[in-house]
């Protein structure tokens, strides 16, 4: 046993490969560490619709619930509120205004352009309210004319406090701002004339 | 006496530590007011970990409980307005220490070799002391608590691909709440205290290992006697544990003036919107983050969504804090102390501590165009500081380095 030399090379392949043992086994083994960070069992059920009675929404008012524990906003927009999102004018100055590019997935493709809201139901929007950019969320601004926020060029919408980005009354997003897309249109139903339910798709007609 | 002594010496290196790291580590004598802030950082350290003990013990990490138990704190446990107000305040003393620490570092050139590694070891804990003030500041559940978290975090969801999927994981749910409370208590009371405490014990090792550098930016251990000390060193202990002790008592006095009669400092130290508890429906009219973290939220600020991304601010901030790593490499002069720089470098540097100054008063202030406008031209300052150092630090007329240190 004396003549026994050392062999370097078959020394450095059991090293190697008990540190390549040694790191899948530390992989495993931090796999269920960092799984406990994941939505537990029973925040994932927290998810359920919520319902919103809407006949004592008064046009120009808005009501916030929480859906999936995010602020929902449903208020009721005016005939001239309406017409201004058809303006020429104000969607020249929006991002994205038909949802059709950096906005493709922001809302259900059942919600009409422009009102971004339920055919026949024009005038009352439901949008979750956090700001695309950073999660804030806006505040409601729906004043034409608001000197703060452009005077007349401005036509009611959602100003983020957080870093001034700007939205219309239907949630989509103004050009040159930090958001980066329209504001997101949640899954929604009406389940009667005065009742809407959120978190579920609409039944197709 | 001796006898104890040599009998924990056989067990235990008592008496080889003490020399080692006291009472024969060899300090440059020409210490000036810029080196007080790493002790001071030290004694910060410590006074966050013991009121932060005691916090614990009355703290409930409950999102429908903690904004109550702050309030429980401050009113109704005794001497328990100190102790908040002492590690509330204290973050914020903490972090001009050690924002005066590493000012330090530039004027003098601390990081240039052989302290390379003792500036990265530094800068590793500037990142893991800001998580841990986000995670703090969290704990209290008001308002700007929630939605600093809800905008820090959202920072994450940028990230192209796996953004929506990794913020929902840091989260725990889907939106922030009593799950990103609990892990963030946890984080701050246990893994990062523990981290920081790691940390500050190998930033120790690096720097007794290579020794101070000193005001002359000179190496004093080129210059030894038939001894073997430095000439120009002197014990730092009993000099600068002395010295250092004067200085404490000095700060503690300026930190109990700020606590006893301003401990919010009109907003900058806790926000008054904090004041408020947790709405999920509301964010503020304004919110920002506590003014050390700021000059990075300013550069964040001034990078515009592309390709309908917020991804390439979060870079950019990211890149803000990265940079400093790359200090050491970047840094071309022959000679360390601004004193002997040539004067280009006193203009860069200068301009770099304005616009980090400006970047952090900015990052307070509402969003308006000519802030905006502002936060890019400082951002742009802030940038050139590093890329172009390799060059203007390699021009310019030096003054010649004295052997021994001056004064």
């Amino acid at each position: 046993m004396s003549e026994q030399t050392i062999d370097l090379k078959k020394r450095r392949f059991l090293t190697n490969a008990t540190g390549v043992v040694g790191a899948v086994g530390v992989g495993f083994v931090a796999w269920p560490f960092l799984s406990t960070w994941k939505p537990s069992a029973k925040t994932k059920a927290a998810g359920a619709p919520v319902d919103v009675d809407i006949s004592k929404l008064e046009s120009g008012q808005l009501v916030r619930v929480l859906w999936r524990k995010k602020p929902v906003w449903i208020f009721k927009r005016d005939e001239n509120a309406l017409d201004a999102l058809n303006s020429k004018d104000l969607i020249s100055r929006l991002d994205d205004p038909s949802g059709t590019g950096n906005s493709k997935n922001q809302q259900p493709d059942y919600v009409t352009p422009n009102y971004r809201s339920i055919e026949n139901k024009e005038s009352v929007a439901v949008i979750v309210g956090v700001c695309t950019h950073l999660g804030c969320s806006p505040t409601y601004r729906p004043e034409p004319g608001a000197s703060d926020l452009g005077g007349d060029s401005w036509q009611g919408g959602f100003y983020c406090p957080c870093h001034g980005s700007k939205f219309d009354l239907a949630g989509r997003v103004y050009a040159g701002v930090p958001a980066p897309t329209n504001l997101v249109i949640p899954p929604y139903q009406y389940v009667t004339d005065s009742l809407i339910r959120i978190g579920i798709d609409q039944k197709n007609t | 006496m001796k006898k104890n002594q040599s009998w924990i010496d056989q067990r235990f290196p008592l008496s080889k530590v003490w020399n080692e790291h006291l009472a024969e580590y060899y300090t440059p004598r020409n210490f000036n007011f810029w080196y007080f802030f790493g002790g001071l950082a030290i004694l910060m350290l410590g006074m966050q970990l013991l009121t932060g003990i005691f916090l614990t013990m009355h703290y409930k990490p409950d999102s429908a409980q903690a904004f109550a138990s702050v309030e429980y704190i401050m009113r109704d446990v005794e001497w328990g307005w100190l102790m908040r107000y002492l590690h509330s305040t204290g973050a914020s003393a903490f972090f001009v220490v050690i924002y005066l620490h590493m000012y330090r570092a530039l004027l003098y050139g601390s990081y240039k070799g052989p302290r390379e590694l003792l500036w990265i070891l530094g800068m590793v804990l500037y990142i893991a002391l800001m998580a841990e003030a986000f995670f703090g500041y969290v704990l209290p559940w008001g308002q700007m608590s929630f939605w600093g978290a809800q905008v820090i975090i959202s920072l994450f969801g940028s990230v192209p691909v796996i953004g929506p999927d990794l913020l929902v994981w840091l989260l725990g749910d889907y939106a922030v709440g009593d799950a990103a409370l609990n892990r963030f208590f946890s984080l701050h009371v246990i893994a990062l205290p523990l981290i920081l405490v790691v940390l500050v014990f190998l930033h120790l090792v690096a720097l007794h290992h290579v020794g101070s550098n000193n005001p002359d930016g000179i190496e004093i251990k080129e210059n030894k006697d038939k001894d073997g000390i430095p000439k120009d060193g002197i014990p730092f202990h009993p000099y600068f544990t002395i010295k250092d002790s004067m200085v404490v008592v000095g700060f503690l006095w300026i930190l109990c003036a700020v606590i006893f009669y301003a401990p919010a400092l009109n907003g900058y130290f806790l926000e008054h919107a904090n004041f408020v508890e947790a709405n999920p429906l509301k964010t503020p009219e304004h919110i920002a983050p506590l003014w050390y973290l700021t000059p990075f939220y300013s550069v964040l600020r001034a990078i515009p969504p592309l390709f309908g991304s917020q991804f390439p601010g979060v870079l950019a901030m990211g890149a803000a804090l990265l940079i400093f790593f790359a200090l050491p490499w970047l840094d071309r002069s022959p000679v360390k102390s601004i004193r002997y720089r040539s004067p280009i470098y006193k203009w860069a540097l200068g301009a770099f501590v304005i616009s980090f100054i400006m970047l952090g008063w900015l990052g307070v202030q509402p969003v308006t165009p000519l802030n905006a406008l502002l936060a890019r031209i400082f951002t742009a300052l802030y940038f050139a500081f590093f890329i172009l150092m390799p060059w203007y630090t390699s021009i310019g007329k030096t003054k010649e380095v004295p052997t021994r240190v001056t004064e």
